[in-house]
């Protein structure tokens, strides 16, 4: 455990409890951002950090992120896997270069120094020094330093990680209700179909609460509503967990009513008189026999698992200093997909994605907070849809996760 | 070097590209065979044998559901492109098709007036002729970096 630091968050006007309002300092300030990395990423939560399947034998590793700090993944000779810092303990330089590859050990280019599959340091050049003279001090010892660890579990094909011994396990963190929605989609063995990465003009958490944000999407995304592939009148829910971190929202398409909230709003939305001309790219099935065509889960604080029709994908949400941030989608199939279902879930790529037609939107919606917000500091947003709380609920017409998505922040961040 | 076909393919992509800069996205599909493939993917992916693209169109069809798409049911701030593509090189020849890669670069021009390098890569075509016209029956567009900046809206 790295020492929390406890940097302060001057001046934060933001009643105990309150989730239903929000600073608009929180997404803008450089003290927020250094308290959201010590206290929050580098506390009791668990991160996505890769798939199983990118680091599958001996010696793979992976680099990725977990908050802003570089991370390894890798694949030891016991076979288990491992996370750590990215960060020689020499001079702090990187360790790994790459995005991926296979080592026996892993040797940082400056001076080096070589690291065991595990982390740990294995051996530093010139460590007697030449000829007798230099080198490091006689009480030097190797077994005194290693690559900070972290703690990994694996599942359902996810890799977690966390950097507090204190966390609680992933699935008691998860809730069972959310890893029962996680294991309903990732239920056998997946095939990686390619990745997208975006890097977005907002900060990190109003990607996140977009995602848990279930009153949005048959509203921003026009595409969504037009072809009845989900709206706010069709039957569906949102599960949030105790802490309100956590959530997945469903819905099915073969319960939208007649629309008489849409048509009475006279929403955007609601046009009925556009068509397909290749209808091909709607073609989907009922892949896990309950009728949900879409589900949307979350996990605090980066990790969100897509389903849309047939289309899956996993997604990473990395901050990138107080404006920026990188989401890197992995879209995935399954190895017992045939060649009819693989091409199914590559066209129903165009739905998702930097360029899809019901997540395009979303690149975008966080920069226009972001952008707006420049001066408005000392003000707060207001999200009561649904209440004031973040309980599970049979409508999507709620902001509860987004509450929850707060709650959570609150105990996380101390604030 | 064939003269002829070299210049009317130089001709093919400034016609395409000049179409798309003056946002006239429905001619777009135009220049396409009705059974033709656009696939706009990462060099990541395309490299690592992965097949997802950020736009995948296999048919004219799904072309001109891009253009509608984007015309009636996307949001997003007003921009436009600009491209410049460099001079097409032969690649191969397969029975009346001929394959040509080019460069790009294409700056995106935002509402505000911020304007950046949003996408280099190169185009990996497949064009025949029909009807004394040179089309693409197949056009990917190889983009260099893996990130796309905000979003991807109008076509490559």
């Amino acid at each position: 455990m790295i020492p929390n630091r406890e940097p302060p968050i001057s001046d934060l006007d933001w009643p105990a409890g309150v989730t239903n309002r929000v600073p608009f300092r929180l997404y803008m300030d450089e003290d927020v951002r250094a308290a959201e990395q010590s206290r929050l990423f580098q506390g009791p939560v668990w991160q996505f950090l890769c798939l199983a399947d990118e680091v599958p034998n001996v010696g793979d590793y992976k680099t990725t992120y977990a908050g802003e700090t570089p991370v390894i993944v890798t694949r030891s000779e016991d076979g288990d896997l491992n996370a750590f810092e990215n960060r020689c303990v020499h001079k702090g330089a990187l360790v790994c270069l790459d995005d991926r590859g296979n080592a026996k050990e892993l040797t940082c280019v400056y001076h080096n120094w070589l690291y065991t599959l595990k982390g740990h340091l294995m051996s530093v050049a010139f460590q007697k020094g030449v000829k007798g003279l230099g080198g490091m001090p006689e009480d030097f010892q190797l077994s005194d330093h290693r690559l900070r660890p972290m703690r990994v579990t694996e599942l359902a094909g996810l890799v977690f990680g966390t950097f507090a011994e204190k966390a609680p396990s992933l699935e008691e963190y998860m809730g069972a209700d959310i890893v029962a929605r996680l294991k309903r989609v990732l239920n056998r063995p997946l095939r990686i179909l390619g990745y997208h990465s975006q890097f977005l003009k907002n900060n990190w958490k109003l990607y996140v609460e977009n995602v848990k944000d279930t009153y949005h999407a048959g509203l921003l995304h026009l595409f969504f509503a037009t072809f009845k592939l989900n709206r706010l009148t069709s039957e569906g829910g949102v599960i949030v967990s105790e802490d309100g971190g956590n959530h997945a929202s469903f819905s099915k398409r073969h319960t939208i009513h007649a629309n008489a909230e849409y048509d009475d709003a006279k929403l955007r939305a609601s046009r009925d008189d556009v068509k397909l001309a290749d209808a091909s790219l709607l073609e989907a099935f009922d892949e896990f026999g309950d009728g949900i065509n879409v589900q949307i889960l979350s996990v605090f604080p980066n990790f969100i698992l897509q389903q849309v029709e047939n289309s899956i994908a996993v997604r990473q949400v990395l901050p990138k200093g107080v404006s920026q941030t990188e989401l890197n989608w992995a879209i995935l199939g399954f190895q017992d997909d045939d060649e009819k279902i693989t091409k199914m879930r590559l066209k129903q790529a165009n739905l998702i994605g930097p360029a899809g037609y019901i997540s395009m939107e979303d690149g975008a919606v966080g920069g226009f907070v972001q952008r707006a917000i420049q001066t408005a500091g000392d003000e707060a947003s207001l999200m009561e849809m649904g209440g004031r709380d973040h309980t599970s609920d049979n409508t999507r017409t709620t902001e509860a996760s987004v509450r929850g998505f707060w709650n959570a922040y609150r105990m996380h961040m101390s604030i | 070097m064939d003269y002829d076909l070299q210049l009317r393919v130089q001709e093919l992509m400034s016609r395409y590209a000049a179409s798309l800069d003056a946002g006239r996205y429905e001619e777009w599909p135009e220049f396409f065979t009705e059974d033709a493939c656009y696939k706009i993917i990462s060099a990541e992916n395309y490299e690592r044998n992965l097949p997802l693209g950020v736009i995948d169109c296999d048919s004219r069809a799904m072309m001109e559901d891009r253009v509608m798409a984007l015309r009636q049911a996307n949001i997003f701030e007003d921009h436009r492109y600009r491209h410049v593509v460099s001079l097409p090189s032969l690649i191969g020849n397969e029975k009346g098709v001929v394959l040509f890669e080019t460069a790009y670069h294409v700056a995106r021009i935002m509402r505000e007036g911020e304007t950046d390098l949003f996408s280099t890569g190169r185009y990996l075509d497949r064009i025949v002729e029909r009807d004394g016209q040179f089309l693409f029956t197949e056009r990917l567009v190889v983009f260099d970096s893996r990130r796309i900046d905000t979003l991807l809206v109008f076509p490559i």
